[in-house]
């Protein structure tokens, strides 16, 4: 076992890859792909945590007047910890910290990110960030919902240590994203191989390189939101608290300031997988290359100057309203380029269904539903109708829960033989798609119809009249948590397969380099710089 | 009044016992004459009910101008995306049919088209145009109250409503959901109220939003109408009712333990029906104001 003091003067050429012990290699690890590894499976834990609660939650909305959950309080720690764990937890860590972590050294020709042991800083936060979630969920005290709203979530009406536990888990996982981002962002523009211009770039790359300027610029902003908060609740301040000349609105546009760019990173990692995908599949170059990437950047950057759509009703002004519905519904159109480009760079391919072209496929429809959706949120004077509604509900969880999860499971089918070396079994991958796909349908899409019909949100129970469509949403619920299990099995089948698979399993349609390295790649890939043309 | 004070009751231990009983008798017998001729089917006529129906696919039905507009702008963007989203679907079915690989077994490499790439991102842009023009004008008429009748004040509680009348008098008005056990045959559960908001149809009613603790936010969907009520800020919107009735709405902004129990239920009544409850409110809260200054 290596100590911190040897120094390495022997070779790790991949010639004897030989690996760290057990400790040296998982808890100070150095390694892009582990480290990506470890991601990977702590975004399925907090996924697996995140989905038993939302088993729960549809339980006990499956009937009007049910006794699952009875207290609003613990109801509302629940959702509260629901949304943060799917988002914080599990969507964030498999796409940033898990994807991007394994293929933008292997995509660009490096031989590890800029920075490997910040890397392995960023990994390790979010363990204990967890636990302090899940402290305040255990505690009953962290029922504000994922926005954390005061005065609600200040220390009049949640006292006691379980939301300062939520706040600070909030604060840890900024960091990770933070330092994990400054890492993304320079190794991105310093350690390509000779040839890769930024204009060459796959758009993963781009994908993940936007994401990483976003959370740079916009977690400090949630970090400072929630010191505040936290001051206000420990020590006396009033930044938010109208009895001391504070302000509760003031949260809301420090909140979503971040918040509205975090659901683009959310997703755009997901838009740099499903080219990928597309392309592959399709056995044909991406449509319009140029015009995705400015597309991406189109998106993050106006995203940044919509925020207060998420806050039409808190008595901002008609005129600024106004602005906001502008700029809002002005994000359609790169997201429209991005979905027409995708289904032209299948326009004339020759197509293969396997499992990961059917979860790309399967993302082309659902997030088109969300994205529309969408559009109608936009427009202030509908929002009046359906703010806080289950409409708005089903918007996020169309575009999240089957976008931005469609997305992840895209990218597992794909890069997992490459990743471990060896291949899904392709039957039970299509039983999980097809499962999936039933089943998130039929959660979310009646959901609209609760909405428009005037069903709040963050309800545990709710009047007879919404019972029916409740009903339905709760049996898909049931179906999509069998899909996961099917999940798991696909996961168990893989590694305990006896196959091994080529460099390039997919064929000539995956022109990047992983494809270049073995099934799994040298612990250390790129030891030599490839060079491009 | 000082005068009449001191004859009902000069200080604590002259009003006796027979004086206090009758008194308290009084005060409940209009109160709960004020009650009910506020939650009262039998004292105004039925009229419509704006609440949700089992199995409802679209908005409530619309029972004000707000709403009218509402659905009317929710109409035309709901055709464009259901459009836009067969369109998406077509297409995706038809390049799965076509392009598979067994049909085409070699692919083409065309990656750019300039004529597509600018179509596609100029006709958007005018689908959202035409969204657009309706939309703001949508939020321009919601926004300011055209020449109102009266005012309500509403405060949002943790976890019941508190409608004020300053027009008429600074009439307040507590607003509690009817627990499960208290449910007359006919009541909705989750959305009845013990006193309910009054307000005269056909009336525009500027509706001004606070609260003295949490956000909670005042919703009615049969209105079209919501505006979160928040601590040390005063929010306005208005509604009418368009037809006498009963129109259901709920707290809309997560508040705590209760957030699912404190609904919204508006009486809208003739201008005569109006004011005789004004006067039974305003008559049972003096009452009940002067049996306070009595028990002290």
């Amino acid at each position: 076992m290596d100590s911190a003091t040897d120094a390495h003067t022997h070779d790790h050429g991949s010639d004897h890859d030989h690996k760290p012990g057990f400790v040296s290699r998982w808890l100070f690890s150095t390694n892009h792909k582990d480290i990506g590894s470890l991601y990977l499976i702590f975004a399925v834990i907090g996924g697996t945590v995140g989905g038993i609660l939302s088993e729960i939650m549809r339980a006990q909305l499956q009937f009007p007047n049910n006794h699952i959950v009875t207290e609003g309080q613990e109801w509302n720690t629940i959702i509260t910890s629901h949304g943060l764990l799917m988002i914080f937890f599990s969507v964030m860590p498999a796409l940033i910290g898990g994807f991007g972590n394994w293929f933008i050294p292997l995509m660009i020709g490096a031989p590890d990110m800029a920075f490997p042991r910040l890397n392995n800083i960023s990994f390790w936060l979010l363990p204990p960030a967890f636990v302090l979630i899940c402290i305040g969920l255990v505690m009953g005290e962290s029922g504000s919902g994922w926005t954390l709203y005061p005065p609600l979530s200040n220390a009049t009406y949640e006292a006691g240590m379980g939301m300062d536990c939520t706040l600070f888990a909030l604060h840890l996982a900024g960091i990770s994203s933070l330092l994990g981002s400054m890492n993304f962002i320079v190794t991105i523009f310093n350690m390509r191989a000779p040839g890769m211009t930024l204009h060459k770039m796959p758009l993963f790359i781009w994908a993940e390189l936007v994401t990483a300027f976003l959370l740079v610029l916009a977690v400090p902003v949630l970090a400072g939101a929630i010191t505040m908060l936290i001051c206000d609740r420990n020590f006396g301040t009033a930044f938010f608290d109208p009895t001391g000349g504070g302000d509760p609105v003031l949260f809301q546009h420090l909140f979503w300031f971040f918040g509205h760019p975090e659901v683009y990173i959310m997703i755009l990692p997901g838009f740099g997988i499903i080219s990928h995908v597309i392309s592959t599949f399709s056995r044909k170059p991406i449509f319009g290359y140029l015009g995705m990437v400015y597309a991406m950047v189109g998106i993050g950057v106006v995203g940044f100057v919509v925020w207060a759509h998420h806050m039409y009703l808190s008595g901002i002004d008609v005129d600024t309203r106004a602005y906001f519905m502008g700029a809002t519904l002005v994000i359609a159109v790169p997201t429209g380029i991005k979905i027409f480009s995708w289904i032209a760079t299948m326009w004339g391919g020759s197509i293969e269904f396997k499992t990961p072209m059917l979860w790309a496929i399967g993302f082309l429809f659902v997030f088109t539903v969300g994205g529309v959706t969408g559009v109608v949120c936009a427009n202030a004077g509908i929002d009046e109708a359906i703010h806080n509604t289950y409409y708005i509900v089903a918007h996020f969880h169309y575009v999240l829960s089957l976008g931005a999860v469609f997305s992840i499971f895209c990218g597992f089918y794909y890069w997992i033989g490459k990743m471990s070396g060896h291949q899904y079994p392709e039957f039970w991958g299509k039983v999980h798609f097809w499962l999936t796909f039933a089943g998130v349908n039929l959660v979310f899409f009646p959901q609209h119809f609760l909405g428009l019909s005037g069903m709040p949100r963050r309800y545990p129970d709710y009047p007879a009249a919404f019972a029916g469509w409740n009903f339905v949403s709760s049996i898909g619920a049931y179906i999509s948590g069998i899909a996961f299990v099917v999940f798991l099995y696909v996961c168990f089948r893989t590694f305990t397969s006896k196959e091994h698979v080529a460099d390039n399993y997919w064929g000539e349609g995956a022109t990047t380099l992983e494809w270049t390295q073995t099934s799994p790649p040298a612990f250390h890939t790129f030891l030599e710089m490839p060079r491009i043309s | 009044m000082y005068q009449s004070d001191r004859a009902m009751c000069p200080d604590r231990q002259v009003m006796g016992g027979q004086s206090m009983r009758t008194l308290k008798w009084t005060q409940a017998i209009v109160a709960g004459w004020v009650f009910s001729v506020s939650a009262g089917p039998f004292a105004w006529a039925q009229g419509v009910v704006g609440a949700p129906h089992p199995w409802e696919m679209g908005m409530q039905h619309s029972y004000g101008p707000i709403k009218d507009r509402v659905i009317e702008l929710h109409n035309l963007v709901l055709v464009i995306i259901t459009v836009i989203t067969l369109f998406v679907g077509g297409l995706l079915i038809w390049v799965m049919i076509r392009y598979n690989s067994k049909r085409n077994p070699v692919p083409s490499q065309t990656s750019h088209n300039t004529i597509l790439e600018i179509a596609w991102t100029v006709i958007p842009v005018l689908i959202l145009v035409v969204i657009a023009i309706p939309s703001f004008r949508l939020i321009y008429y919601q926004d300011r109250t055209p020449d109102p009748d009266m005012t309500i004040k509403v405060t949002g509680h943790q976890w019941y409503w508190e409608y004020s009348y300053p027009d008429q008098g600074n009439l307040d008005v507590e607003s509690r959901y009817v627990h499960d056990e208290d449910l007359k045959p006919g009541q909705l559960r989750l959305l009845d109220v013990d006193n309910q908001l009054v307000i005269p149809v056909g009336k525009k009613v500027r509706i001004l939003t606070n609260s003295t603790d949490v956000i909670h936010s005042f919703f009615i969907p049969a209105f079209g109408v919501q505006r979160y009520a928040i601590p040390g800020r005063t929010i306005e919107t208005w509604l009418e009712a368009d037809q006498v009735g009963t129109f259901y709405g709920e707290c809309n902004q997560i508040c705590g333990q209760d957030h699912s129990r404190m609904p919204i239920s508006v009486r809208a009544v003739s201008e005569s029906d109006f004011k005789a409850w004004v006067e039974e409110a305003k008559k049972a809260a003096s009452m009940s104001h002067l049996s306070k200054i009595a028990s002290r």
